[in-house]
């Protein structure tokens, strides 16, 4: 599909504008976050579980720290992780996918048989579990994020590869003694876009997700850094006091997820109209 | 039909076995040494000689290389013998089996409630297609799908427990109250909890599986007759999408699994999820094997049901032929 079609059936469908402006309304709030008057970390117990007020709009929690500016910076940490685990589940995806998918045969069967099995665990019981014998720090729990979900992205790509490797443009390239790492890169990925990228945005949505369920657990990310996750682990113990603290943090996940879901759905409806019922 | 099931006990033996070798190196690359409480001067309360702690050591499979060990290790299993916890000297698969029946009884109600909730839902938002009905239903579905299931639970809590007071907030059984009424009313909110994210992903696959038959010829010829279009849905429609939903309950175990771990952390719930944290807090490493392990086995037993239940219903693999996503 050509650019342009792609850019005016994408902004004719109200979903995906509404979807992509809250993203990028939580986004840059983050991004934004320094310009509030308050420090994240910042221990006052003077004004601690504060409801809402002109001076803190939504309250404070056990130590307090300003609710919303702890979120601001909380969304930082969850949209990270969440984006980098899609970025290293997406490169895994992708490459086992074209090569299981266009090479075939005993490849395709082994790398299909790991997908199973990867498939066949309790994944955020193993993450648990391996966790508590790593280094607690980012870079693992975007790596053991992105390891149990680079198989769906992996089962995807493989079965698009499929059907792309027989078509004319491939056949025409490998006649021309096209080398095989080549046509996958030149010809086949590009083709892949569409799926990718729905892959992708439905991705994010499963990792911030599930690294907000593990920090939660205390299994995710590490004090101080707070994230949404960890944020309503705080909060719970105070939830008869104030339960403000643990309605923002659980809403913005809440919300940020929903938009990636329905943004991977509407443009897969956009980009594979044949799936349009 | 025979065939299909002895291809898939072997599918599921060769995943089984890469998952206990997972499972083993947790615990064989773990740092640390697990006689640490006998062996250190400081903290050991044992005066035990170098022979002694040997015969331990043999005792427990702790010597030979990782082959070895692991081979020893997987026998016992084998045969039943899960060692003992770490942390309190108690035989693992006793006190395992003791939290099972809990955890078992909280799949299984969200599991039956997301079904009984998600058909109807299901079928009524598929027949009234982008009508309000079915933007209201895919709206919540899309909720459903997206919510983090702790922070549901802990919002139903703030508003059950704390302000209306009509549900208990944690825990499995009043003390001193011994009734299954008792047991019931504590699990009103954990199933409700565990099944929504279930629930939400079964509406969304009978919708479109619903849309798809409803474009089939057979259910034009049954209108066309004249049969009402309740019992179409119910007879005809329905019928086929069983099917799917049989392998969807299948493959959603293991967020059936890992969701009831959340939800008996958040709500006090005594099972096996709420055994499988005490157990990693404490580093009991036999403990945290058997509990991966067990919740393994019940994911692959899971997916090898609908599998074989699919097998049943669909002629075709009946037959022997191959499902054409196999």
């Amino acid at each position: 599909m050509d650019r342009k079609v792609m850019k005016k059936v994408f902004f004719s469908n109200k979903m995906t504008v509404l979807c992509t402006g809250l993203l990028l309304a939580v986004m840059a709030a983050s991004l934004l976050a320094p310009l509030s008057p308050y420090d994240p970390d910042a221990v006052n117990v003077a004004e601690k579980l504060q409801g809402m007020s002109s001076k803190h709009i939504f309250g404070t929690d056990s130590l307090g720290r300003d609710t919303f500016t702890r979120a601001l910076y909380g969304g930082r940490v969850s949209l990270l992780v969440g984006f980098a685990a899609m970025c290293v589940a997406v490169f895994i995806g992708t490459f086992i996918g074209t090569v299981s998918g266009y090479k075939g045969g005993k490849v395709d069967s082994i790398c299909m048989r790991v997908v199973d099995v990867f498939l066949s665990v309790p994944s955020l019981l193993f993450i648990i579990v391996v966790y508590a014998f790593m280094p607690r720090n980012m870079v693992t729990l975007v790596l053991m994020l992105a390891s149990f979900s680079w198989t769906k992205v992996a089962r995807v790509v493989r079965a698009q590869t499929l059907t792309l490797k027989e078509r004319d443009f491939v056949t025409a390239a490998k006649a021309l003694g096209v080398g095989q790492s080549t046509v996958i890169w030149r010809h086949i990925i590009p083709n892949l876009m569409p799926q990718i990228i729905v892959a992708s945005s439905l991705s994010i949505a499963n990792a911030i997700l599930d690294e907000s369920a593990l920090s939660f657990l205390g299994y995710g990310i590490q004090l101080p850094m707070a994230s949404w996750g960890s944020m309503l682990q705080s909060a719970q113990q105070y939830i008869l006091y104030n339960p403000i603290c643990a309605v923002i943090p659980g809403s913005l996940i809440l919300i940020t997820v929903l938009c990636f879901n329905v943004m991977g759905d509407m443009l897969q409806q956009i980009l594979d109209p044949k799936l349009v019922k | 039909m025979s065939h299909f099931i002895g291809k898939r006990l072997v599918q599921m033996a060769v995943v089984f076995v890469f998952v206990s070798v997972f499972a083993f190196s947790i615990i064989y690359f773990s740092p640390g040494d697990p006689l640490y409480l006998y062996t250190s001067p400081s903290v050991s309360v044992y005066k035990m000689t170098d022979e002694q702690l040997e015969d331990m050591r043999e005792s427990l499979g702790l010597t030979g290389n990782a082959a070895q060990r692991y081979l020893n290790w997987a026998g016992k299993m084998l045969h039943g013998d899960w060692g003992l916890s770490v942390s309190n000297h108690q035989p693992v698969k006793k006190q395992i089996m003791d939290k099972l029946p809990n955890t078992i009884g909280l799949m299984g109600a969200a599991l039956l409630l997301s079904v009984i909730l998600a058909i109807p839902l299901g079928l009524l938002a598929g027949s009234y297609k982008n009508k309000w009905v079915d933007n209201i239903i895919s709206g919540i579905s899309y909720l459903g799908i997206s919510l983090p299931a702790f922070w549901f639970g802990i919002m139903l809590i703030i508003v059950f427990s704390l302000k209306l007071g009509w549900f208990p907030s944690s825990g499995m059984r009043t003390i001193g109250v011994n009734s299954a009424a008792d047991v019931v009313r504590h699990g009103v909110l954990p199933v409700i909890v565990l099944s929504v994210n279930n629930t939400a992903v079964f509406v969304r696959y009978i919708r479109s599986n619903t849309i798809e038959q409803r474009e089939e010829e057979y259910v034009m010829t049954a209108i066309s007759k004249g049969v009402p279009k309740i019992q179409v849905m119910y007879r005809h429609v329905l019928k086929n999408c069983l099917l799917p939903i049989i392998t969807m309950v299948g493959m959603n175990f293991g967020t059936l699994i890992t969701g009831s771990f959340i939800v008996e952390s958040v709500f006090g719930w005594p099972g096996l999820g709420t055994l499988c944290m005490d157990a990693i807090n404490s580093r009991d490493y036999t403990m945290i094997m058997g509990i991966t392990m067990l919740a393994c086995i019940v994911l692959l037993i899971g997916n090898f049901l609908a599998d074989i239940l699919y097998g049943f219903a669909d002629p075709r693999i009946k037959r022997g032929e191959e499902r054409e996503n196999g």
